[in-house]
């Protein structure tokens, strides 16, 4: 059988197909000033998606309609409005199982809503790539940033990447369908940000052409048999193990579920290819690190800042996978740390929990400052969080209210 | 006294176009070639309910994001911010750091004997401008006025120049902008206020001209000299 490849064609549009190294790692960019659903929409708009599937919820709502309008323009195969998260979920299963490459958006409540779906993508193996933008969850109602879906979304299966800011997320965006698309992968991504600091703020981002795009999505690359929908499998849809009840039945579902998770962990080699490296770090020979993922990174860059004027020199462990988890190279960049300080968007620490699991002495680790349901972190309380280790008095911070 | 980073936080009721007025800001600096980074704060997106934004602009890199806690301006776009406490924070100028600078849109003086006192201590200036009756006067229509606290804070703090503001509103209202149903019909209830789309543009530019000159005056007059240094 000839095959020909598409790069160096064009599709409809007029872009060209490129070779996703040369297009993220050696075509030039330009500079665009722009919020992060903006960002959200110019990535998309290089992806060559197939199928977005949309529905409203703050903070996503704004990168899901500039998506339609993406769609309206011609970019898009499919878009459409489904009637819930959990439809909408159901429905990029539907679309990724007939083969397609499929995008959306989701935040906090809405997360939650679609979560039974997630293992579901994991286990059929589904390389759908889902944007979080994460918000409160709990009662009483939040619209702003909170971290706490992410430490769901870690157990479903899927890769889960923590983007700090706009330009991670332009990048991540398009890498990802890269790492999640790779044969020995082949998993969803979830691409979380923490909501309105990343979406809703403007900032400058480095920009690939707008005539150059992914290389098509190629479902036979599938690791197990795309989806033909006139003739499902019968062994998946209509005499699946769990009718039988008996031994054989449950150790397919036992060694399937280990089958995800080393496909997680194959998904590393590619992961760290393409972002160059799970983790980043930034003076790691400092008695003092910080290690953050997100936001929190960016206002840990600004406290050290604050601290070099002080005379206190902290290093910095950006973590930008959770999912796989770079527990090694964790470890190592620690492993000379005195004081090892942990901000959080979030109120239960799931990541110092994490990073805990992972190293020895953990008596080093601080927990905080975390702050959640929408509050923001100020780089002042990280520096008093960091005096506060070293034995040296603080001003108690009562900024505001 | 010149600083590296300029933070601006303003604060005002939904619909009064707080939002856009952080982003044209932060636009315009990007074009001077500054460090720039603008978010909003809000809940449900609804009339008169509390809104902030904030601006920061800068001669190196700015990581920071989110609420601004500790502001060098503070911007009131609407009395009740102070009346009513439709504000994040109780007083509405927490947090404001010494020699700052406070601009309330009104015409009459609505800070108590103790807030006064309060700022005094602090070194802040404070400033009324008659913003809303500015935009009516000079672009016809209350709603542009935002365009009068983008031009004071620019014309006190020299943060921006007029060239990139110019520049920053044609790209924002030059061509069609999609954020939310909200803001898209927002943006269409302006769009029927003038003619044309040029004198959309014009007008709201002679409004924050008005005003940028009203601050650089008043900076004058009152020796304020907060600004923020020139890009590198």
């Amino acid at each position: 059988m000839e095959t020909k490849s598409v790069i160096g064609t064009q599709n409809k549009k007029g872009q060209v197909y490129t070779d996703a190294r040369v297009m993220m790692n050696e075509a030039p960019r330009t500079d665009a000033f722009f919020t992060g659903s903006e960002v959200i929409k110019e990535a998309v708009r290089r992806a060559s998606v197939d199928v977005m599937i949309a529905y409203p919820i703050t903070p996503q709502s704004e990168a899901a309609a500039l998506i339609g309008e993406l769609f309206a323009e011609g970019y898009i195969g499919d878009y459409f409005r489904g009637e819930s998260e959990f439809a909408v979920m159901g429905q990029c299963a539907g679309a990724a199982f007939g083969g397609a490459r499929v995008f959306t958006t989701t935040a906090g409540p809405g997360t939650m809503r679609a979560m039974e779906n997630f293992p579901m993508w994991a286990g059929a193996r589904l390389p759908i790539q889902v944007i979080v933008t994460c918000r409160g969850l709990n009662s009483p109602l939040s619209i702003q940033p909170d971290t706490l879906e992410i430490s769901y979304l870690i157990q479903t299966g899927m890769l889960v990447w923590h983007a700090e800011t706009a330009q991670d997320f332009y990048d991540w965006i398009l890498k990802g369908y890269m790492v999640s698309e790779e044969p020995d992968v082949h998993l969803p991504l979830a691409l979380c940000c923490d909501g309105f600091f990343v979406t809703h703020t403007k900032d400058t981002v480095m920009l690939t052409p707008t005539d150059m795009c992914l290389p098509p999505y190629d479902p036979y690359r599938s690791p197990v048999p795309c989806m033909d929908m006139e003739c499902p499998p019968v062994r998946m849809m209509r005499d699946p193990f769990v009718m039988k009840s008996n031994y054989i039945s449950y150790a397919t579902h036992a060694s399937w579920q280990q089958e995800v998770w080393a496909a997680v962990e194959r998904s590393r080699k590619h992961t760290i290819a393409w972002l160059d490296g799970l983790i980043e770090t930034e003076n790691g020979d400092a008695d003092i690190l910080l290690v953050a993922s997100g936001t929190a990174v960016s206002q840990g860059r600004e406290a050290i800042r604050l601290l070099e004027e002080d005379g206190i020199r902290v290093g910095l462990v950006k973590i930008k996978t959770i999912r796989p988890w770079p527990g090694e190279e964790i470890r190592e960049a620690t492993k000379n740390a005195k004081h090892i300080i942990v901000p959080e968007f979030n109120v239960t620490g799931w990541l110092a929990r994490e990073i805990k699991a992972s190293i020895p002495d953990t008596d080093r680790l601080v927990a905080a400052p975390h702050v959640f349901g929408g509050m923001t972190m100020p780089p002042e309380i990280i520096v008093s969080e960091i005096k506060n280790a070293l034995g040296i008095r603080t001003e108690v911070l009562a900024g505001r209210g | 006294m010149i600083k590296k980073r300029i933070n601006i936080r303003m604060s005002g009721l939904g619909g009064q176009g707080a939002v856009t007025a952080a982003h044209v800001l932060a636009m315009a600096a990007s074009k001077d070639k500054k460090f720039a980074i603008s978010n909003p704060f809000f809940g449900a997106e609804k009339r008169m309910a509390p809104a902030e934004s904030y601006c920061r602009i800068g001669v190196e890199k700015i990581f920071d994001r989110g609420e601004l806690v500790f502001p060098d301006v503070i911007e009131v776009f609407h009395p009740q911010v102070i009346t009513m406490g439709k504000s994040y924070t109780m007083p509405f100028y927490s947090g404001i750091k010494e020699g700052g600078v406070v601009i309330i849109n009104s015409d009459v003086p609505l800070l108590s004997k103790e807030d006064a006192e309060r700022l005094n201590d602090l070194n802040v200036s404070v400033l009324y401008i008659k913003g809303t009756q500015i935009a009516l006067e000079v672009a016809g229509t209350e709603l542009s006025t935002n365009m009068t606290m983008i031009g004071s804070v620019a014309g006190i703090t020299k943060c921006v120049t007029l060239e990139s503001l110019d520049l920053a509103i044609q790209e924002r209202f030059g061509k069609k902008f999609v954020a939310s149903g909200g803001t898209a019909s927002l943006d269409e209830a302006i769009k029927k206020k003038f003619a044309k789309k040029e004198m959309l543009l014009q007008k709201n530019f002679a409004t924050i001209k008005y005003a940028y000159e009203l601050g650089v005056e008043w900076a004058e007059t009152n020796h304020v000299e907060l600004c923020v240094a020139a890009a590198a």
